[in-house]
């Protein structure tokens, strides 16, 4: 079998199999937002893990996903899932545009530009209220999917609908990235990480592929932004906020940026931690940035790579 | 295998709190994060009258347990909280909600799972329309408004200028106030903003001031801004009335700007305030009373308005409990919606079906500082 199929099937089975030992609907809330997190992470891997290239403002795309779903109805008359592929689209269309021009450029030039998208994105949420409602947020028009399911007779409450759905986007997700990763896209994309110089003397178009990378990646930030709109029915801009960048490129280093599966361990831990450490909630940045240190230091590959090395170590 | 099992008992543990009190209340407010100096007094406030029921037996001698979360401010943790509250503390009633998103994003939980909750934010839409398991304890931004327009409209002031903040609480009480200040026969002549960190506000103030007709000044916004405005409005010696928010009235407030800029400045704010110049029969003078004097021991500091807040949410939950006499939800918010004369630190409580807020503009009282101290306006 090859690994492709080993990450979806793990991936599956945790989505289907973790139900039987949740207590209550709050696991699947927590569930629903590692799955969130974790399909914003697989278009961080896309990105950083395959093109090697490192964006800041990832979260001005989620927020571009996210008020997708909550304008889009209200000004266009759109139904919120339709609104959801508009936002991706607009996010596509958005990262194209700076990439272009940003991404023939070697160097850390995105990392800057997107540090600018990102934090102009926010500051338009915040400060454009007649359009967004400004600081304090707005509603999101539900999906209507669990009701569908519902008159079909599949009865599910509100945190499992979003747990088995964004499980279920996550995986397509995944599946995805896992396709392209094996694609000559992918192994194009690989080979520049690798290095830049003998990728080009080869014949790979770079800064092309670069562009390729950034703007699918924005598509998946943007589709987790409307994902946690649509589940949460409210939206405020902090979902664009720089911090939330920064979470997600965290995600994906600690787990492991060039794994599919390591990246989604990366977005499960960090989203769990603040939930196990509310006894030590004043704390919660120290003991992240903690965390990130020593992995930086121990597990420079993140830790499910790190791991899965040292098990096959000792194996031989 | 040992290390697992260990593993899974320290998460366990960590995941669920055991609450196996006969009366469980919830809490998300945000203790840290940008919101803190609202959300800190705030869970201080619950906390030390948890402890103090408790020691005096209770409601109807059943124990309170109080599950305290600090949402730090981002309303999707909040979400988050509110669900584990929900689902997992299995708590029969919810406080919380420091700032409106963090409210907004509570708001579809308790709806879905019927549980009531009162929300400690002051946006008017999380009580308007009227939502059936959602009350809140906080003046609404536009209830400030009117007052300050009252005031102004009893000053023969006509013609103002408006300088507001772009964080939360600014823009949406912007928004409220220029709705109603045509209803008191007053002119927005000028509309300036700024960010919420910014460390000077000259330029506005100096368009403002350069401004021709504009009789006064309001400044909607809270945390530093407003202390900044304040003493930037002296500094150019603008020499109109300057009106601030309820959102700065604090000590912390006086101490910041200092006694000299902040002298005449007006705003509308709760008894807590001026507890000691309420006339000697006012139902609230003895409670804002006995609540400064026990977070004063508790803490060592005087109670915030925004602690006052947290007080009367717990107030009327705990008044709902011992009237219900029992701790079914639906119980408890059918007891909330019948609250009545029931006094706070912000007014006399009395909701009704169509009014989860119970009380209008005549709690609000107006201020003066004069040599850095609060006077009521007569």
């Amino acid at each position: 079998m090859r690994a492709k199929h080993v990450t979806l099937l793990v991936l599956a089975a945790i989505v289907i199999a973790s139900p039987f030992f949740f207590p209550s609907n709050y696991y699947y809330r927590v569930g629903s937002l590692i799955f969130v997190n974790g399909l914003a992470v697989t278009g961080i891997v896309i990105l950083t893990g395959y093109a090697g290239q490192i964006s800041l403002g990832h979260a001005g795309f989620a927020g571009i996903g996210a008020y997708a779903c909550a304008l889009a109805p209200i000004h266009l008359g759109l139904h919120p899932g339709l609104a959801a592929i508009l936002g991706a689209v607009v996010s596509g269309a958005i990262a194209w545009l700076i990439g272009r021009p940003v991404l023939r450029l070697k160097g850390y030039y995105l990392a800057v530009a997107t540090l600018g998208l990102g934090i102009l994105v926010s500051m338009i949420l915040a400060n454009e209220a007649w359009l967004t409602r400004g600081p304090d947020g707005i509603e999101v028009p539900d999906l209507g999917l669990n009701d569908a399911l519902e008159a079909i007779g599949i009865d599910l409450s509100n945190p499992q609908f979003w747990y088995f759905f964004s499980g279920l986007v996550l995986v397509l997700g995944a599946w995805v990235a896992l396709n392209l990763h094996n694609s000559p896209t992918g192994r194009a994309l690989r080979a520049l990480h690798g290095s830049e110089i003998a990728a080009r003397t080869v014949g790979i178009d770079v800064a092309r592929l670069k562009l390729q990378a950034f703007v699918i990646s924005a598509v998946y930030a943007s589709l987790s932004g409307s994902l946690l709109a649509l589940q949460n029915k409210f939206v405020t801009p902090d979902v664009a906020g720089f911090m939330h960048s920064i979470e997600m490129v965290t995600m994906a280093v600690l787990g492991g940026a060039a794994s599919v599966l390591g990246a989604f361990f990366g977005a499960a831990i960090l989203t769990t931690l603040p939930q196990v450490l509310t006894v030590f909630q004043e704390y919660e940045q120290i003991m992240l940035g903690l965390v990130m240190m020593l992995c930086m230091i121990f597990m420079r590959d993140g830790l499910l790579p790190s791991i899965l090395r040292a098990l096959r170590g000792r194996d031989k | 295998m040992k290390t697992l099992t260990a593993f899974a008992t320290l998460a366990a543990l960590g995941l669920t709190t055991a609450a196996q009190a006969d009366i469980r209340i919830g809490a998300t407010v945000s203790e840290t994060g940008p919101a803190a100096f609202l959300g800190d007094p705030e869970a201080k406030t619950l906390k030390m009258m948890v402890e103090k029921l408790n020691a005096a037996g209770g409601i109807n001698g059943e124990m309170i347990a109080l599950t305290l979360y600090d949402d730090g401010g981002d309303p999707n943790k909040a979400r988050t909280f509110a669900t584990r509250l929900v689902e997992d503390d299995e708590v029969q009633a919810i406080i919380g909600g420091t700032t409106t998103g963090t409210t907004m994003s509570i708001v579809p939980v308790v709806e879905d799972a019927e549980i009531p909750f009162i929300s400690l934010a002051g946006a008017i839409e999380i009580i308007d329309p009227v939502k059936e398991w959602v009350f809140k304890t906080p003046h609404t931004d536009r209830m400030a408004c009117q007052k300050i327009f009252e005031d102004m409209k009893a000053q023969g002031i006509t013609k103002i200028g408006m300088i507001s903040g772009t964080g939360g609480f600014g823009a949406s009480m912007r928004e409220q106030c220029l709705e109603v200040v045509g209803d008191y026969g007053i002119e927005v002549l000028a509309d300036e903003s700024y960010g919420p960190t910014d460390a000077d506000m000259t330029p506005q103030l100096t368009n403002i001031k350069n401004t021709a007709g504009i009789e006064a000044v309001l400044n909607a916004d809270f945390g530093q801004g407003p202390s900044v405005v304040t003493r930037n409005y002296q500094q150019l010696a603008v020499g109109l009335p300057l009106y601030q928010s309820h959102g700065v009235a604090s000590k912390g407030f006086i101490d910041l700007a200092g006694a000299e800029a902040t002298e005449g400045v007006r705003l509308p704010g709760t008894a807590l305030l001026v507890g000691d110049l309420l006339a000697g029969d006012d139902p609230q003078k003895p409670v804002v009373q006995a609540y400064i004097d026990e977070y004063q021991a508790a803490y060592g500091e005087a109670p915030s308005t925004f602690g006052g807040y947290a007080h009367d949410a717990f107030a009327i939950l705990a008044d709902a409990l011992a009237r219900a006499g029992s701790t079914d939800p639906e119980d408890i918010r059918d007891a909330i919606e019948q609250t009545s004369g029931l006094a706070g630190t912000t007014g006399v409580v009395t909701m009704t079906p169509e009014d989860h807020l119970g009380f209008d503009l005549s709690a609000f009282q107006m201020l003066e500082i004069q040599n850095g101290n609060w006077t009521l306006v007569q």
